[in-house]
């Protein structure tokens, strides 16, 4: 399966991952079986990483707080970012790891928590790593767009009846 | 009092597309596959130089023609896609929506009594334009039996001493149709015969979902005799920025303008800066809304074979027309049983001429979340008539 059609599938099933091999195979003019077989090696490469339900928090009666934290790490001798990387991302309270290129190394969002706990993981579990330099902690207040779909303000069809 | 309406508007029946709707909007849980026009938001960069332009004051009419910088962007336009010279100057005007466009067309060509050619089913505005312009429509019915294809045969056959036009719009609404390069030759040769003039609408260029997309204005021969209309509605997803263009030879064109500067004086000014970034910086948007469309035209496909509704594969713009013929009504009789019965409101053929009746015509400008839900309803419909 050439590179065109294999992102044509992602990004159907980024879209929506509960549409089946058979309307994926009917969309791209592909065989159910060739579309089958592409998911299945994209998911033995750990291209697809899984097929998650995207949740918009806010709207239930979670009152937990997300955070995003900036890191500085000064490396050791001998060891680069991605052992200090393995030391962060093992915690679970860590929801999402980056290593960033500017004013800082590390971006660690954290799981939903409560501000106690939040506080309490950055300053015994996050600080404590010897690497680490800093941390800056950020308190998402609103969330506008996440897995790029407008959370706010959702569209209604505005298509009004015409002769056309 | 007296009757103070003009007779030649009272005489021209209303679009058989509204009716329909009009009964959908009162339902809360209607599914409408009617509408026709995009799905897709206007692209967040063009609306973003809508925007720019009303910060920096644009506000005032543009020349009568369009901004210089627009004509020169849509002369460009063509002559990537085409090969078409056209001078920016004598042979171009932005109108409001293609549709101006037509009625510009034959308001400046058509002598009363003149004919014009064209084939059926087709967009709803041509025959009530043509009667505007005092001319006289000649509908060439066409079938799914042939594709929707205009044939030399078919065009001969509907040519008398008094036809002076043909007009024709490919990728078609509400067939989906298209006309290949190799379809447009014969056409093209007949049409020089007996020395007509082409008006063709190519609103639905850029949505064609086999080969690109031919012009017949770029036939040999056929450029001083073509008016070539299109638009951004389709295309770039503007249709509420109305606006659109025509390219035609200078003596044409000049008559157009004059027309379009009493009635119109300009196109929106907001519209047309922001059109030029459409122009310019859009490939990408194409290319994904085409894609887009194309995997739901084939899901329908698919829909429509799996509960053996016959339908041609258009492969244009964004509609199906499947054959509904099997049940013996018309296509508002249908129509109308579908919306009482399963809440989905489709566009009866008839509404795109008489030889549309067996027809209905569904667009695909809807979510593929709609679209499922729609050929599901449709599928238990269809599984009833055919069950009495």
């Amino acid at each position: 399966m050439d590179a065109k059609k294999r992102e044509q599938i992602l990004k159907l099933l980024e879209a929506d991952s509960r549409t089946t091999v058979k309307e994926i195979a009917t969309m791209l003019d592909l065989s159910e079986e060739a579309v089958a077989k592409g998911i299945a090696a994209m998911e033995k490469e750990h291209v697809i990483c899984g097929y998650h339900a995207f949740i918009n928090w806010d709207k239930t009666e979670d009152d937990k707080i997300s955070a995003l934290i900036e890191l500085k790490v000064t490396l050791q001798h001998g060891e680069g970012f991605d052992r200090i990387a393995e030391k962060i991302y093992q915690y679970p309270e860590v929801e999402a790891l980056y290593l960033m290129s500017g004013g800082y190394d590390f971006t660690v969002m954290l799981k939903k928590a409560s501000m106690k706990q939040i506080a309490t993981f950055v300053s015994t579990k996050l600080a404590a790593i010897d690497e680490v330099q800093s941390t800056t902690t950020h308190i998402i207040l609103a969330r506008y767009k996440d897995h790029g779909m407008p959370l706010v303000d959702l569209k209604k069809d505005m298509r009004q009846a015409i002769t056309l | 009092m007296r009757d103070f309406v003009c007779k030649k508007i009272k005489g021209i029946k209303p679009s058989g597309i509204r009716k329909l709707f009009d009964i959908a909007s009162e339902m809360p849980d209607a599914l409408s596959l009617g509408v026709g026009e995009p799905d897709f938001d206007t692209p967040w960069h063009i609306r973003d130089e809508g925007i720019y332009a009303l910060q920096k004051g644009r506000t005032f009419y543009t020349g009568n023609a369009g901004l210089p910088e627009l004509r020169v962007a849509i002369c460009g336009y063509v002559k990537k896609k085409y090969g078409l010279d056209y001078d920016p100057k004598s042979e171009t005007i932005v109108t409001v929506g293609g549709s101006e466009a037509i009625d510009l067309a034959f308001r400046a060509t058509l002598n009363s009594g003149d004919e014009v050619v064209y084939p059926e089913p087709c967009f709803v505005s041509y025959a009530p334009c043509v009667l505007l312009a005092d001319g006289v429509p000649v509908t060439i019915p066409l079938s799914s039996a042939t594709n929707f294809k205009l044939t030399a045969e078919k065009l001969e056959a509907a040519i008398t001493p008094r036809t002076k036009a043909l007009l024709m719009s490919y990728p078609n609404n509400p067939t989906g149709a298209i006309m290949e390069k190799k379809d447009l030759e014969p056409i093209a040769e007949v049409v020089k015969k007996h020395d007509l003039l082409v008006i063709t609408d190519e609103i639905y260029c850029e949505l064609t979902y086999k080969g690109n997309h031919a012009s017949i204005a770029s036939l040999p021969g056929m450029q001083e005799r073509t008016i070539l209309i299109n638009g951004f509605s389709k295309t770039y997803a503007m249709t509420g920025w109305r606006l659109g263009y025509a390219l035609a030879p200078a003596e044409i064109m000049q008559y157009m303008v004059k027309i379009h500067q009493f009635g119109i004086m300009s196109a929106p000014t907001v519209s047309q800066y922001a059109a030029i970034d459409a122009i310019k910086n859009s490939d990408g948007d194409i290319e994904m809304m085409r894609e887009s469309y194309n995997q739901r035209r084939r899901y329908l496909m698919a829909a429509f074979r799996e509960m053996e509704l016959p339908c041609f594969e258009p492969f244009g713009a964004f509609y199906v027309f499947p054959d509904i013929s099997e049940f013996g009504m018309t296509s508002e009789e249908f129509c109308t049983k579908l919306l009482q019965e399963e809440k989905v409101a489709v566009v009866p053929g008839s509404a795109f001429g008489d030889c549309g009746d067996k027809y209905v015509r569904i667009s695909y400008a809807y979510s593929l979340d709609a679209l499922r839900e729609a050929m599901k309803r449709l599928a238990r419909f269809v599984k009833k008539l055919r069950g009495k």
